[in-house]
């Protein structure tokens, strides 16, 4: 059982049905109580990082997402919910984050024109630490990106793998103990997103 | 880096995928769900479906197949044709479309945009413009004026000056389709695309007159395009997506080699 964190920060469909197609039960919640109780939890999102932020306090449940990450329950965040487990974020006139990893999340500053802001589309991802969320998935695999703010992670032990944008090199996936997190879409990243997913879904938390 | 998409277009009419020249003289090519997983495991970056006769038989989108596509493959893809309001963009987003594409409703209502981008983001907001070669005027500095309805309402925007008011209004990305180009198979509009691109600050699709390799080379180096929406170079079986990914790395073009 999957259980996804509903924080009204975007649209959860495709999450459900990319963990639905490899055949894993699916729970939606927006309730401390049964966060919990989750198995395996994925903190998804899309959007801005206050308006998230004010989700999550006025739902009550970030705290609920400190005790399950410090229980070690197997934890993946997705694109906004990637950033917010960062410290602080510079979107929205600066706002304080989480702070589960070590670092802050910057906008991306494009000095080149034809570079586009937000980064959208595919881009590759490289592997810089083993993790056993990317078992069987070779090094240089693309990935979906949607973004215009990226993860500055500042102890490079935590770093997973790193992706080129806007002449920015930065944490496209990171992790530390039974956390894990991508930048990039893992359910609108076609067979080798839902590999990462099944391989997610099969994780004991341990590294 | 980030890579070059290549996005088969889907124009659906009673759930069946059609293709014509100019809008015109369809044909059918097969179920939508079907070639959109073929497309898919063959390589495609994204997909879109138009709805090709909802707006002008003024009933909303078919959702159900929607729904479907989006179970069957876990691309990103986007919806257009026949959206009325805000309430048909959440249906389809919320139905499994990672974005929704707004045309004719646009120029009608442009603040639709900014709603919408508001209520569900900027990354999920296309606008989708039929853009047609006119004399350059003061009314249209561009060169081009935006029609809707498949080139049979002329609306008086000038093409540029509407795709850097969708940026302002908050479009997540521009997709230009060039009416003189559609379905021609003689090449995209290389001097609109390129003249759209480095004027917005938001990926610009290319659409309309793919026929060849060389096509889609020119279109992401001198024409400037972001992604390039493909159909009948492939609708007929004449390439596959693998063969023209191929050609376009030998190239040099940054192409999503895995899938």
């Amino acid at each position: 059982m999957i259980t996804i964190i509903d924080y009204k920060a975007g649209n959860l469909t495709s999450v459900k049905l990319a963990f639905e197609s490899i055949g894993q039960q699916v729970k939606i919640t927006d309730k401390p109580a049964e966060i919990l109780r989750g198995e395996k939890i994925v903190f998804p999102g899309v959007g801005a990082a206050k308006a998230a932020m004010d989700n999550l306090e006025s739902l009550e449940i970030l705290d609920a997402i400190k005790k399950v990450v410090a229980d070690g329950v197997p934890f993946l965040g997705i694109c906004i919910g990637m950033q917010l487990l960062f410290e602080s974020s510079e979107e929205d006139g600066g706002t304080t984050c989480i702070g589960m990893l070590p670092g802050s999340v910057k906008k991306f500053k494009s000095s080149e024109q034809s570079c586009k802001i937000p980064q959208m589309g595919w881009n590759t991802v490289k592997i810089v630490q083993p993790h056993p969320v990317f078992t069987n998935i070779e090094d240089q695999s693309e990935f979906y990106f949607v973004h215009s703010f990226y993860p500055s992670c500042s102890e490079r032990k935590y770093i997973i793998g790193q992706t080129e944008y806007a002449d920015t090199v930065f944490a496209s996936a990171a992790g530390k103990n039974n956390l894990v997190a991508v930048q990039f879409h893992p359910e609108r990243s076609g067979r080798i997103g839902l590999k990462l997913l099944e391989n997610f879904s099969r994780w004991d938390g341990r590294c | 880096m980030l890579t070059k998409r290549i996005i088969p277009c889907l124009d659906v009419r009673n759930r069946k995928v059609t293709k014509g020249v100019k809008f015109q003289n369809n044909i059918d090519l097969g179920d939508p769900v079907e070639m959109a997983v073929a497309y898919s495991d063959g390589g495609c970056d994204e997909l879109v479906f138009y709805d090709i006769t909802a707006s002008a038989e003024q009933r909303p989108i078919d959702i159900e197949m929607v729904r479907e596509v989006a179970k069957a493959v876990h691309i990103p893809f986007a919806v257009g044709g026949g959206i009325r309001n805000l309430e048909d963009m959440r249906k389809v987003l919320l139905a499994g479309a990672e974005k929704v594409s707004v045309n004719s409703l646009a120029v009608r209502n442009p603040n639709i945009i900014s709603e919408g981008a508001k209520q569900f983001g900027a990354q999920c907001i296309v606008l989708g413009m039929d853009p047609v070669k006119v004399e350059k005027s003061d009314k249209f500095p561009s060169g081009y004026e935006i029609t809707t309805q498949g080139f049979r309402t002329r609306t008086g925007f000038d093409a540029l000056q509407w795709a850097k008011h969708a940026e302002e209004l908050g479009a997540g990305e521009i997709v230009v389709n060039s009416v003189d180009a559609d379905g021609t198979q003689a090449g995209f509009e290389i001097n609109l695309t390129k003249m759209i691109s480095e004027n917005v600050g938001i990926p610009v699709v290319a659409s309309g007159g793919g026929g060849t390799y060389q096509h889609l080379i020119d279109v992401f180096t001198a024409g400037k395009a972001d992604a390039a929406i493909i159909a009948s170079m492939i609708h007929t079986g004449k390439f596959t997506i693998k063969q023209i990914k191929d050609e376009l790395i030998t190239a040099g073009i940054a192409i999503r080699k895995r899938w």
